[in-house]
């Protein structure tokens, strides 16, 4: 890039003595205009004359050494030299956007650990990260990122997690605790056990999901290559026929004046800037999403989410925390304590939030030798042998479907109704709380032409209403079985407008079917959640609904500067051709509309990085 | 099957676009993307042809773009 720099200066020096110099002879200043040439345009030149060998005719170099050794037959040498260097300037600019964004979009991502500090035969060894095994202990010093992830075996420190989640608030982690790698270690030492080898690693992962995230092309890049294809052919056909048709046909038409205007179609003919800056606006897009801690998979993704028109919510650890604590107890016939005990073995082998706050109000080692059998029965709950005794814990179907003389409680929350050996004993009460993020994600989602917010749980009417209510959403489907969340969401789809698309939140987990087959799939809390990312098109690594509101609107900017380009410059290049046609313009406004429409729409595409955090 | 490269020294992002129809003309291919700002090469082939089909990719990179360079990831 320096060379040809310095190329570009001794020729601009040359052309400019050239201009402004009035030698004896005029080819005094013809040479100095084709030496300069010579300097600037050579590599162009021997591109293309190995391109004709290979039918590469609407190759760019190609068309260039048409125009400009063309101007110079007929005479137009400064125009000659002028498209030439003004065509390896904007060449040059190019590259230095083009890489200047990659670096400043990969820093963004600058979360590669360089490097992993391992206990080998007593001594601490620097080591490359994809070199340490699953099982072996790193030490991670303050100040240095967890190259891998793994479990906390010693130390306690807080992490800086803002590379990945976009939260500036750090971690505090502990013996015990995993920590993903990534994270900067801010001021403890600890010893880490490595528990995924590095491909395998969040910080790869995340790295991998978002470089490979450009391959997936959104319907403004394949619009802007298939029009490339057909853009190209079409100007170079037309200026063929203008140098050979109006001569032959117009009385006393100059071959060179037409020839002339010929020429300037060709140097128009590039398509390079719109083909360079709608994909760079959606790298860039994707960079700064990632940023925020929102991964986008694909440039189809972000392209989707501009057009958001119904979003709809899982509810239990989307829109509330999912942390479900045990309200109340009220058992009959039985002790307190023994009731959340036989319940708290029959969830024993469940990991649904429920049956772990359960779990955590009984708070006391299960002794699983006493639980003989338990069969979980989807969207009703347990039945489970536990010694002797046969224990039913589940909702008012499980009840009725197995007739238990019940009392219904009209308490507001989740309500697990226990009966052993058929017999009635009472319920536990548990309830959720709702985010305070997802008031505000609601309320700007409506502010973001978002037509319609919905809401699928599983949980009985009087919650999920009550919930919905609060957060003012607008639709509510309740006592869902995830068969029947799938079932909202087609019905949904069908109700919404052909451009429009309808986006799902859920935590990923037990959601793939209805994230698979949503517009846009959107999993929350990604961060160490392989299912997660593995699920979803966009991943919110933090469980902040309000992170979807950032992304559309991000989206939304990314896609107006994506129509701003593809505008501005097929219309700048349209009127050239037509004045250039006419006669009226010059290639002075080809070389404009080719390179300076180019660098334009590429210094617009690299507003896209600046993003701020919108709230 | 997929297979992603690192390609080197693409001159213009139209020159990729034109590569990348190129190749996907190419029989056995099922899908192929190539992205000039990540310098990256995505392939989706019939599997069962891997060698042959990876062959004639190179082939049509080296006829169109002679100085690329073409790495696997």
């Amino acid at each position: 890039m320096k060379k040809k720099g310095i190329k570009i200066i001794i020729a601009l020096i040359l052309f400019c003595i050239a201009l402004i110099v009035k030698f004896n002879n005029e080819w005094i200043n013809n040479i100095i205009y084709i030496i300069s040439y010579i300097i600037v345009g050579f590599e162009i030149v021997k591109k293309a004359v190995r391109n004709i060998f290979r039918g590469k005719v609407f190759d760019e170099n190609f068309l260039m050494t048409v125009a400009t050794i063309g101007a110079f037959c007929i005479g137009e040498f400064p125009e000659a030299v002028a498209v030439m260097l003004f065509y390896q300037i904007g060449e040059l600019f190019q590259d230095y956007a083009v890489d200047k964004s990659r670096k400043s979009i990969s820093n963004l991502m600058d979360i590669r650990p360089d490097y992993a500090n391992i206990e080998r035969d007593g001594k601490i060894q620097k080591v490359d990260p994809e070199d340490v095994k699953i099982g072996e202990i790193i030490i991670v010093k303050p100040g240095e990122k967890i190259p891998l992830d793994g479990c906390v075996i010693e130390g306690k420190s807080s992490l800086d997690t803002k590379a990945l989640t976009g939260e500036s608030l750090p971690r505090e982690i502990s013996e015990g605790e995993e920590v993903l790698s990534g994270c900067i270690n801010l001021n403890g030492l600890i010893k880490v056990e490595v528990t995924k080898e590095f491909g395998e690693s969040t910080v790869s992962k995340i790295l991998d999901l978002v470089e490979n995230a450009s391959s997936k092309k959104s319907k403004s890049e394949h619009f802007i290559t298939k029009f490339a294809a057909y853009y190209t052919p079409i100007v170079v056909i037309i200026a063929v026929i203008l140098a050979i048709v109006p001569p032959l046909v117009i009385e006393n038409a100059v071959f060179s004046d037409w020839l002339y205007r010929a020429l300037s179609f060709l140097v128009v003919s590039c398509p390079c800037a719109l083909v360079i800056s709608i994909p760079l606006s959606f790298f860039g897009g994707i960079g700064g999403a990632s940023k925020m801690g929102v991964l986008i998979k694909g440039s189809n993704y972000l392209e989707a989410l501009a057009n958001t028109e119904i979003v709809v919510f899982d509810k239990t650890g989307t829109l509330t925390e999912g942390v479900f604590e045990v309200q109340k107890v009220k058992a009959i016939d039985i002790s307190v304590e023994e009731l959340l005990k036989l319940t708290a073995y029959a969830e024993n082998y469940s990991n649904h939030p429920i049956s772990l706050s359960v779990k955590k109000a009984y708070n006391k080692e299960i002794d699983e030798k006493q639980i003989v059998k338990t069969q979980e029965l989807s969207g009703r709950g347990i039945v489970a042998t536990i010694g002797k005794k046969e224990i039913l814990v589940g909702n008012e179907k499980l009840m009725k479907e197995k007739q238990i003389n019940f009392e219904k409680c009209d308490d507001i929350g989740t309500i697990l109704y226990v009966a052993i050996d058929k017999k009635y004993a009472g319920y536990i009460l548990i309830s959720d709380r709702i985010k305070e993020d997802s008031v505000k994600a609601i309320s700007n989602l409506k502010k973001n032409n978002v037509k319609q917010t919905v809401m699928l749980t599983g949980d009985r009417k009087d919650v999920g209403e009550r919930v919905a209510k609060q957060l003012g959403i607008d639709k509510v489907y309740t006592e869902l079985l995830p068969d029947g969340k799938v079932e909202k969401v087609e019905e949904l789809l069908k109700k919404k407008s052909e451009k429009g698309k309808l986006a799902f939140v859920g935590d990923g987990i037990n959601d793939a079917p209805v994230l698979a087959i949503s517009d846009i799939g959107i999993a929350m809390g990604g961060l160490g959640s392989d299912a997660a990312i593995e699920a979803a098109d966009v991943v919110l690594m933090t469980d902040e609904p309000s992170k979807i509101v950032n992304a559309i609107q991000l989206s939304k900017k990314t896609m107006r500067i994506v129509k701003e380009n593809i505008i501005f410059a097929i219309l700048v290049k349209v009127i050239v051709l037509i004045l250039s046609a006419l006669g009226i313009s010059t290639m002075w406004e080809a070389v404009f509309a080719d390179v300076g429409v180019s660098i334009l729409a590429i210094i617009n595409a690299l507003r896209v990085l600046r993003v701020k955090k919108i709230n | 099957m997929k297979s992603r490269y690192k390609i080197k020294g693409l001159d213009c992002a139209n020159c990729a676009a034109e590569l990348e129809r190129s190749i996907q003309k190419l029989d056995g291919i099922e899908n192929v993307s190539i992205s000039f700002i990540t310098q990256k090469l995505e392939l989706e082939y019939d599997e069962t042809r891997k060698e042959e089909i990876i062959k004639s990719v190179k082939k049509i990179i080296k006829k169109e773009e002679p100085d690329v360079i073409i790495e696997e990831v």
